[in-house]
């Protein structure tokens, strides 16, 4: 029987990225989904090899609009990685207290969404008003509220000033409160609970098998955390612990985030009373031959870069995996059985982020077979690095 | 003649009825507004809604039937006209008015400008529309079930009056039937049938925003959507009127403003619910408490 389809996608109000949710319905139940991303085309990692190693992380800003620490943080692990050096200790902490203060807001907006997803348009409202004590000091301490421009390869580019520090503390403590507020209003209503819990549940397993990252696989019970498992940063020099639920639906996916506003604000006091003073940028001229990694666990899981320097001002190659790209998938997982109520509150739960995770296919549109299939890009990957190894 | 036509068209009915939804729609938005820590529009906004829509194009999807698309808008909009003539000359007119059984016409009236929605959403042919119409028909199964239960109270109480000016002059002898622990159930419920009948958050499945685009609205523009619009902004001022004749006794403003408050704040405290659970909800919970009210009238409670 021919099922009829609910489009979620190109353009549609629940979300303010193009992206595409074919939904295959039967009444109200989905009984099939397909994903397609994919519209917006903007060949970041090409652009980036035409750049130089500082201008990247301008430009890797730009990636997206809300993690836009994430990529930087991720690169100059990778760039750090790749010289073998060691940051100074300053810089770490800065670095580490503008991943966090991202996490709060990035955190605080989804939260609003997630109402607004749900027709709760006034925590909405007041999940957004409460973000706006963060953005201040994020203002505050780099001049901008998003787009922070702070990294750069070897240490920061800015020094936070000791005479801010006291105002930050009130305005994060101050923040509390709320925070409490929100954990009250999803833990105790039992709307919220009868909207979100026991829906679009992944199970370990399931995280297992999408290799789904971030709060989405720690709702599930999955204790991943690249903060924890491979230290970077400051975040091996404070107290924190990772936050996990076993819930695995929408409610917990809520839970562990509520939860980790308190965590993230945790870490940044800490940093603030133990940051030394010191350098905060080793000056970096030279960029040797070679390939780096780095990792940073973004508001929306483990985001990934890979840098190859053949030894000149820009990157040979720099590769970038997304968390949504990881997460995204699990939605097939997630949303088949549930109503179509359920099905958008489950597609935002993930924290979806289509910026960062369109990727390009060559199709053939008559036959729907794809031109370039995964094999064909390996071994159009092979052939160009050894292009590039023989000229070098 | 002349004058009942005035009363339709101009005072009590249509223009009257309307700039008072108007206005009550910018309440709402008003209020909403501060709640949410914003601003709000002016008051005026609402009517340049209106006239900015009326201006627009109008769209006919290609494949709908037009005849339905096009009347049914004007099928809700007549009958909350006539709703809530009746209901105002019942509050308003000094010598008698109305007829035996006005409270059953009334309560077929209010149920006709969903009915119209349902129509003409569905003869668009559009996928997401026939899924706000199937949520809509659902709800309406739901809520009309104990409206229709807790009306009986007020019947009961008066032993048998079934006109709306009869209703309201035994409230002014023998006190407002919401004055009994009958008519103060009957009318908790009827407050959750109203939110429903209105389809205000969080029975908003039929529309709702971000999971099928306005569902039933979607195909309409221009001055179809003002009209539909317009017919829920009169249903916003002819449902609290009812309920303020039936278990109030009698309109006065500040029963009014109370009731659009309750409206407005249930709305702004509570997420949309699916509609598997409103219509458990109002199958539920909300029958089983009119049940209890109608039982309690009997007794006399």
């Amino acid at each position: 029987m021919a099922h009829k389809i609910i489009p979620i996608g190109p353009y549609h109000p629940l979300q303010e990225e193009p992206e595409f949710f074919r939904l295959h319905v039967d009444g109200e139940t989905v009984v099939d989904i397909d994903i397609e991303i994919g519209y917006n085309l903007r060949l970041i990692e090409k652009i980036a090899e035409s750049k130089s190693y500082d201008q990247v992380t301008f430009l890797i800003e730009r990636i997206c609009g809300i993690c836009s620490t994430s990529h930087p943080f991720a690169y100059t692990n990778a760039i750090d990685d790749l010289l073998g050096v060691t940051v100074p200790e300053r810089a770490l902490y800065i670095r580490t207290i503008i991943g966090e203060l991202e996490r709060i807001h990035s955190h605080l907006l989804w939260l609003g969404l997630a109402g607004h997803f749900l027709g709760y348009n006034t925590v909405w409202m007041w999940a957004w008003r409460y973000r706006e004590p963060v953005l201040d000091i994020c203002e505050r301490i780099t001049g901008n509220r998003n787009h922070y421009a702070m990294f750069k390869p070897g240490g920061v580019r800015r020094d936070m000033h000791e005479e801010d520090f006291p105002w930050i503390k009130k305005t994060l403590k101050d923040l509390i409160p709320k925070f409490d507020m929100f954990k009250g209003a999803v833990m105790d209503d039992p709307v919220i609970h009868a909207r979100t819990k026991g829906i679009g549940v992944l199970t370990k397993q399931d995280v297992h098998d999408y290799s789904v990252v971030g709060p989405t696989a720690r709702a599930s019970g999955v204790d991943i955390d690249v903060r924890k498992d491979d230290p970077y940063g400051a975040y091996d020099r404070v107290e924190w612990k990772v936050i996990t639920h076993n819930g695995g639906g929408v409610f917990a996916k809520a839970v562990v985030r509520i939860l980790e506003l308190y965590e993230s604000t945790n870490i940044i006091l800490q940093c603030l009373d133990k940051m030394p003073k010191g350098e905060i940028d080793l000056n970096i001229k030279d960029m040797p031959i070679g390939e780096g990694i780095g990792r940073h666990e973004a508001p929306r899981g483990e985001v990934f870069h890979y840098i190859m320097s053949d030894g000149g001002n820009s990157p040979a190659r720099h590769k970038v995996r997304a968390p949504s790209f990881m997460n995204i998938a699990s939605n097939k997982k997630a949303v088949i059985g549930h109503t179509i109520s359920d099905a958008t509150i489950i597609l935002a739960a993930v924290d979806p982020c289509y910026c960062c995770t369109e990727r390009t296919a060559v199709v053939d549109y008559k036959t729907g077979k794809k031109i370039m299939d995964g094999q064909d890009l390996v071994r159009l990957s092979q052939e160009k690095t050894e292009k590039m190894r023989r000229g070098r | 003649m002349l004058k009942n036509l005035f009363n339709f068209l101009v005072f009590p009915g249509f223009l009257f009825t309307a700039t008072l939804g108007l206005v009550a729609s910018w309440i709402d938005r008003k209020v909403t507004a501060r709640v949410q820590w914003r601003v709000g529009p002016p008051w005026y906004q609402p009517f340049i809604d209106m006239v900015k829509l009326s201006i627009k194009e109008i769209t006919i999807p290609k494949n709908s039937s037009k005849i339905m698309f096009l009347i049914s808008p004007l099928l809700g909009l007549s009958a909350v006209i006539l709703a809530s003539t009746f209901i105002w000359l019942a509050n308003i007119e000094l010598g008698a008015t109305g007829f035996t059984g006005d409270i059953i016409v009334v309560l077929y009236l209010l149920t006709l400008p969903a009915i119209a929605l349902i129509l003409g959403a569905s003869s668009t042919g559009n996928p997401l529309a026939s899924v706000g119409v199937s949520r809509e028909i659902k709800l309406i199964l739901a809520y009309e079930l104990p409206f229709i239960i807790i009306l009986c109270v007020p019947i009961i109480k008066s032993s048998g009056l079934l006109r709306l000016q009869d209703l309201i002059q035994y409230q002014t002898v023998n006190g407002a039937i919401l004055s009994n622990l009958s008519g103060l159930l009957a009318f908790l419920v009827a407050i959750f049938c109203m939110q429903a009948k209105l389809g205000l958050v969080p029975f908003d499945a039929g529309e709702a925003e971000t999971e099928i685009m306005a569902g039933t609205y979607i195909e309409y523009s221009g001055i179809l959507l003002a009209i539909l619009k317009l017919t829920k902004f009169m249903m916003m001022v002819a449902l609290p009127l009812f309920l303020i004749t039936v278990f109030w006794a009698g309109f006065s403003i500040w029963k009014y403003v109370v009731l659009l408050v309750i409206i407005v704040l249930i709305r702004n405290t509570n997420p949309r619910v699916r509609i598997d659970q409103a219509v458990r909800f109002f199958w539920g919970k909300m029958t089983a408490l009119a049940l209890i009210a109608v039982f309690l009238a009997i007794l006399g409670k």
